[in-house]
């Protein structure tokens, strides 16, 4: 699966992207979601799940590329390669054997707006792995070796974006749509601004960064709380109890005009989008159903429907609203040949007037509903996605019975509501990024 | 599941994980008066299976000219029926509030729903209606054409990587259909009809020649009924055995180079002829299991600790076997060096440490630390349906039992390092293998 600038940023979006179902036959979930507070005041929420020996533990600190210092673009993003690779009494060798050797699976990553992590760990090494991750986020190294060695790893990975089309079509996207905002910066830096990365940059990115009050903790698997709670302690209870965030403004994007960046392939790669909606917007869910009737349902949305099943101009096409922080998006991607990159364009301009007209029926609605009701549950089958979930939610503060309830917040969505929101959400300028050679489009600003 | 990626091809990387464990799964299984085969494993954590049926018929069983065959069927299997509309498929599967999709591979082609308990034998009769009821127009037959051509373009064509790929895998196997690309070659694709995918649905596509599995919410016992109501009254008719061009000996190394404008980032590939656990020899592949292991995965592997740390030359390196493949399939070992680094310096490197595992320079405690890990990693597996799912459906399409996947950590375990140094010795042999080189135009070599 192609991972474009953008789209690991979104993983927090897509697990909260479908609801809860109180299936027919029986509830769904029978276990509840518990809130724990631990004695230092760290909050997680924990779904207790004691079928296999394994704990899996996701986590997220609000602040992320965007808060990384001018001139040093991809420090977040550095620092999440480099927290595994050495802590406390352990080199990068002796730290990765750790982990290794006794099936600890431990990653960072970062996104715009936050930094994340996930630990999973059998029962049998379980206080080991929470201490690997205390160390890990408190008394990291950054030896030499690792830092040069994940500069380079990171450098690579940049001189091959250079030419990768996604990558370039989504950043020129951000770029243009983000102009003179940190949202308009490249979330893994440049190889100039990672080659300026100090080890003084790393460490004042764990001081500043990593701290109680802007994390949000999620747990699932064979733990209880009262095992959970001396655990949570011991590794978040050493953390600063506040972050030094730079105040970031809000921002709304710049989607007027078509980008075009020249290169010789066979097939371009269109990315597109303009603003979406808050994530506590009361209009939320009629926008999320509405972008599920335009884009967001596979073979039932409309965008497949017209561009690849009747017309067999792509094989994927799809939207999806982006719960940026400082700016809510709907974006979304499809690639074509070059000879028919101006069709495919113009019937995405079509499906969107559609929508801002209201031409939906109440079947549309009714549809969405199930599917977006009905599949929560098969999201809700593993413990790193249940994790990442719980995460989410207290995130994006959904409270403590989010997974009881979301079903509800769907099917109180009307037709009317969809069709209003639509108008409001579909109306708007789009902002079209081409990567390729298309034949007869031209980029144009306005 | 990002959205719009529906059926989906399965290139290499589609393999079960390794791991599986004794008891850990603990399969029940029956097979239909029919001849299908059923296999079941519980998970009740959520009201919610992971159905799946299985097909043994993949692109390595492409008529020839017509490479990728199976992939362009396997896409017009959502056409529709006499019960099911054109373009219906996925859409009733949504409003059932279901996932749908599927895979094709060089032994297989695999279509699974995820599907809340309740609602599963209604998506087991539609399965089961169209393994035999498939209607397709003459429309919508070359309208998918178009959309696996713009399919290959994404994967294939607008990917260097992906075209030395394609390459590598063309020059490693001298006569067997695995030198095809799973999705089929350019020209082949564009010569695809509605009549050859029609024979090659009528020739395969039968009961006796489908497995299914289901791991979720459902026993075996409540399970069986469904399966005799709905793929049970199909009845069973003959399916030709998978008779494939044989592979000659293999006598000469070789090395294919990919020169691309795109290409940043050089790498190197060395891919070499390997039995799998169906195949002469295939009582090696638990030891080249441990091999790929302990020489090229994660990073306390040699290669990466050799390579990327401890000389600094490689931004990654690894190395990749699995043994589920109905013939013989290969043992990969890649790098891709630092900025600033030549692939020469690279090369050479990797070849050091390749010659140190011919010198049976692997120690016993190597071997039982990756063993316990692999071992330790089994538990994992359990946590995802469709990924059980896929590890016994990639299994009994490629020539393996229920029981040998159950045994699979019993046969890790009995690995010893003398068997590692053996498949080593036995599997890393030149004349059997090809050097795939990634590399910018000559004029960017030369800076």
């Amino acid at each position: 699966m192609r991972v474009s600038d953008h789209a690991r940023t979104i993983l927090l979006t897509l697990a909260l992207g479908g609801l809860l179902v109180n299936l027919p036959d029986r509830p769904a979930r029978a276990a509840e979601v518990e809130e724990v507070v631990t004695p230092l005041g760290i909050r997680a929420y924990l779904l207790r799940e004691p079928a296999i020996p394994f704990v899996s533990l996701a986590f997220y600190f609000e602040g992320g590329a965007a808060q990384d210092p001018e001139g040093r673009d991809g420090l977040s993003n550095m620092a999440a390669g480099l927290l595994d690779e050495g802590a406390g009494p352990y080199d990068s060798k002796a730290f990765r054997s750790a982990l290794e050797d006794n099936a600890i699976r431990l990653s960072f990553d970062a996104d715009r707006d936050g930094f994340s992590g996930e630990l999973k760990t059998l029962n049998d090494t379980r206080e080991f792995a929470f201490e690997l991750l205390r160390l890990a986020l408190t008394e990291p190294r950054f030896d030499e070796e690792p830092v040069e060695r994940i500069r380079g790893q990171i450098l690579a990975d940049l001189r091959r974006r250079e030419t990768d089309p996604d990558y370039r079509a989504a950043r020129a996207w951000f770029a243009r749509a983000f102009a003179g905002h940190p949202y308009a910066r490249p979330t893994r830096g440049t190889p100039e601004t990672v080659a300026a990365i100090t080890r003084e940059d790393l460490r004042r990115f764990v001081a500043g960064r990593l701290a109680r009050g802007n994390l949000h903790i999620g747990v699932a698997g064979d733990i209880t709380a009262e095992e959970l709670i001396p655990l949570l302690d011991a590794t978040f209870g050493a953390l600063p109890a506040e972050p030094r965030l730079a105040p970031i403004p809000p921002v709304e994007p710049e989607t007027r005009g078509v980008i075009v960046e020249r290169m010789e392939i066979p097939q371009s790669v269109v990315v597109f989008g303009h603003a979406g909606i808050p994530r506590d917007d009361p209009d939320y869910y009629a926008a999320y159903v509405a972008n599920y009737i335009l884009g967001g349902g596979g073979f039932s949305s409309r965008l497949t429907e017209e561009i690849r099943e009747k017309r067999g101009l792509v094989y994927s096409v799809y939207s999806y609203l982006y719960d940026a922080r400082l700016s809510p998006l709907w974006l979304g991607s499809l690639a074509t040949r070059n000879e028919t990159v101006g069709e495919a364009i113009a019937l995405v301009r079509a499906e969107l007037e559609r929508m801002a007209k209201g031409e939906i029926g109440p079947e549309d609605v009714a549809d969405a509903k199930t599917y977006l009701t009905g599949s929560f549950p098969l999201r809700l089958t593993s413990n790193d996605r249940i994790a990442r979930t719980l995460v989410a939610m207290s995130y994006q503060g959904l409270g403590r019975d989010y997974l009881e309830k979301r079903n509800g917040y769907i099917e109180a969505v009307t037709l009317d509501d969809v069709r209003r929101v639509a108008k409001r959400l579909f109306a708007r300028e789009t902002l079209f990024s081409v990567v390729g050679d298309p034949e007869g489009l031209e980029a144009r600003t306005e | 599941m990002k959205p719009g990626i529906w059926p989906v091809v399965a290139i290499l990387t589609v393999a079960a994980p390794a791991a599986a464990a004794a008891g850990l799964f603990n399969p029940s299984t029956f097979t239909l008066d029919n001849g299908m085969q059923v296999v079941v494993v519980e998970n009740h954590r959520a009201p919610v299976v992971a159905h799946w049926v299985w097909y043994k018929v993949g692109t390595a069983d492409s008529p020839v000219g017509k490479s990728g065959l199976p992939h362009y069927l396997e896409h017009l299997m959502f056409k529709g029926t006499e019960k099911i509309p054109p373009g219906e498929f996925s859409k009733i599967v949504a409003r059932l509030g279901g996932n749908d999709n599927a895979m094709t591979s060089y032994d297989f082609t695999a279509y699974f729903q995820m599907i809340a308990r309740d609602r599963l034998e209604t998506v087991m009769e539609m399965e089961a209606d169209r393994m035999v009821n498939l209607r397709i127009t003459e429309e919508e037959s070359v309208t998918e054409r178009d959309v696996i051509l713009e399919e290959r373009r994404s994967r294939v064509d607008n990917e260097p990587a992906s075209l030395l790929g394609e390459r590598l895998a063309a020059v490693q196997y001298l006569n067997h259909p695995y030198r095809l690309p799973v999705i089929g070659w350019f020209h082949e694709i564009e010569s695809f009809t509605r009549e050859d995918a029609l024979a090659f649905y009528r020739t395969w596509y039968a009961p006796n020649n489908a497995i299914l599995v289901v791991v979720g919410d459902i026993t075996a016992e409540d399970l069986k009924p469904l399966a005799e109501r709905t793929y049970g009254r199909i009845p069973a008719r003959p399916v030709p055995p998978r008779e494939r061009l044989k592979e000659p000996p293999q006598a000469s190394e070789r090395v294919v180079e990919l020169r691309h404008e795109r290409v940043r980032q050089p790498s190197v590939t060395i891919s070499y002829l390997a039995p799998s656990y169906n195949t002469e020899g295939g009582e090696r592949a638990y030891a080249l299991e441990v091999l790929a292991e302990l020489f090229g995965s994660g990073t306390t592997s040699r290669l990466y600790r050799a390579l990327v740390v401890d000389k600094g030359l490689a931004a990654g390196a690894g190395a990749f076997y699995r043994g589920s493949s109905l013939d013989q399939t290969t043992f990969r070992i890649y790098a891709t060096p630092r900025p600033g680094v030549t692939l020469e310096e690279v090369e050479t490197a990797l070849d050091e440490e390749i010659a140190k595992l011919l010198a049976g320079e692997i120690t016993e405690e190597e071997v039982a630390r990756v063993k316990k890990r692999m071992l330790a990693e089994a538990t994992y597996a359990r946590d995802s349906l469709s990924g059980v799912a896929r590890i016994f459906g990639v299994a009994l399409t490629t020539g393996q039992t229920v029981e040998d996947v159950e045994a699979w950590p019993e046969r890790i375990e009995a690995v010893t390092v003398e068997e590692v140094r053996a498949a080593a010795r036995e599997v890393l042999k030149p004349e059997r293998s090809v050097r795939g080189r990634l590399l910018p135009p000559m004029r960017e070599a030369r800076k």
